[in-house]
């Protein structure tokens, strides 16, 4: 057995070096003995290759050893998944139940002050002190609650300033000031943020039908604004505007 | 297919796994020449191989470790244990099998006897039809087939050859009488 004949079977594998490859590929352009030997042996591997390729598995046993190994991998994956989902359903509760007891928090509230607003409508003397002029119903205040607020001017002759007493919510004391709007009374009830801690305290409006009231409802440096009266929204929001923007 | 030393812990077994799970249906059909046999084998191949992959060594050849799994496991069966206890393993230091002075192959690609070649390659010792399968079939390269029959290159090169020539012999015989 020469070089070449010993070395035919690496050179059909693909295992010899490129330079012994290109030596081989020389020789076998002039030896057609190696040739056909190289060419008899490319034709075996053809052979058992297309031979060898004969079983294939059912679909049923790849399944089953598919699953056989996929369920061991994921079982730690079941033990993190668990807590944590039970983690986050708790808080999904959590925050469900502080929503709950928010929105019930808010109706109570809307309901007390309701309650104050009726009753100013339909006492004789709805007010303790007796102004249109905003310098002189907001000293009144002063020392009568526990904080200070700013009457915003009015510029809009639909809307009339009446006067002011005051209100309580809870054990809290806060000012109530009447408003007329085309001859409807409007209350504006303002109360410090602790004292009504369990309303949402963010900063947008809150807007809600109560009854034959409506309502708007906003936290604003340390108040909290409560708008009620029986006109539509968009006096209502006349007048919380004008309250917004002197806060 | 090497498996990357940052990939082992991102890639499941199964990922890696379940690709080569034809391949390894076929190969253990061909060791063990029962379909049932086969399949409990590669089961048991599956099982194992799942149970030791925290020890697969990042970098090396997932491909050739499977393979080696499954041929252990088939060693170590009561088929296997028959199979080779028919052949002694080192054959490569006996007498060489001469491959006679005709060449089968062109009888092979006349006639297309495929039926011939299947029944000559079930025919051969395990240890010539597992190394003829590795390297034609599996595409193996000379060190995959190491790695996966846990011997040297150079014992790789002689097997094959040899493996290659009792399968020109067998084939020989059989399209003597065909």
């Amino acid at each position: 057995m020469d070089k070449w004949t010993a070395q035919i079977e690496t050179y059909v594998d693909g295992e010899i070096s490129s330079a012994e490859m290109k030596e081989m590929d020389a020789h076998l352009r002039t030896c057609s003995a190696c040739t056909a030997d190289a060419l008899r042996q490319v034709q075996f591997k053809r052979a058992v290759q297309s031979v060898g390729r004969r079983y294939t598995p059912s679909a049923d046993f790849r399944q089953k050893v598919r699953q056989s190994i996929a369920a061991r991998p994921r079982r730690p994956a079941v033990w993190f998944w668990l807590p944590a989902t039970a983690m986050v359903l708790a808080l999904f509760v959590a925050v469900a139940l502080s929503v709950r007891d928010q929105r019930l928090a808010l109706r109570n509230t809307y309901s007390e002050l309701a309650d104050l607003h009726v009753t100013a409508l339909a006492s004789p003397n709805p007010v303790d002190v007796i102004s249109s002029d905003r310098h002189t119903v907001k000293p009144w205040f002063e020392g009568k609650i526990p904080f200070a607020f700013n009457l915003p001017e009015l510029q809009n002759p639909e809307i009339t300033l009446v006067g002011g007493r005051i209100a309580y919510l809870g054990q809290s004391p806060g000012a109530e000031l009447l408003y007329l709007i085309r001859k409807h009374q409007v209350s504006v009830f303002i109360f410090q943020e602790r004292a009504v801690g369990h309303l949402p305290k963010s900063d947008s409006t809150l807007q809600r039908q109560q009854e034959t009231f409506n309502f708007r409802s906003w936290s604003q440096n340390g108040l909290h604004y409560f708008v009620i009266g029986g006109v539509a929204g968009d006096d209502l929001s006349k007048i919380a505007d004008l309250f917004r923007n002197a806060g | 297919m090497e498996v990357q030393s940052g990939r082992v812990t991102a890639a499941t077994f199964e990922e890696l796994a379940m690709p080569l799970f034809d391949q390894l249906y076929n190969f253990a059909c061909w060791l063990t020449q029962d379909r049932t046999e086969a399949e409990d084998l590669v089961q048991e191949t599956y099982a194992k191989a799942l149970r030791g992959f925290a020890s697969f060594q990042a970098g090396t050849n997932f491909r050739a470790w499977i393979y080696r799994i499954l041929r252990n496991t088939f060693l170590t069966s009561r088929t296997g244990l028959k199979a080779t206890a028919m052949i002694p393993l080192d054959a490569e230091d006996a007498d060489e099998i001469s491959a006679g002075p005709e060449t089968p192959e062109s009888v092979l690609i006349s006639h297309s006897e495929h039926k011939v070649v299947q029944d000559a390659l079930e025919t051969l010792p395990v240890h010539f039809r597992e190394i003829l399968l590795l390297c034609e079939t599996e595409e193996m390269s000379y060190q995959e087939i190491s790695e996966t029959l846990s011997i040297p290159i150079g014992t790789v090169m002689s097997r094959l050859s040899r493996a290659r020539k009792a399968l020109r012999k067998i084939l020989q015989q059989k399209l003597v009488r065909v």
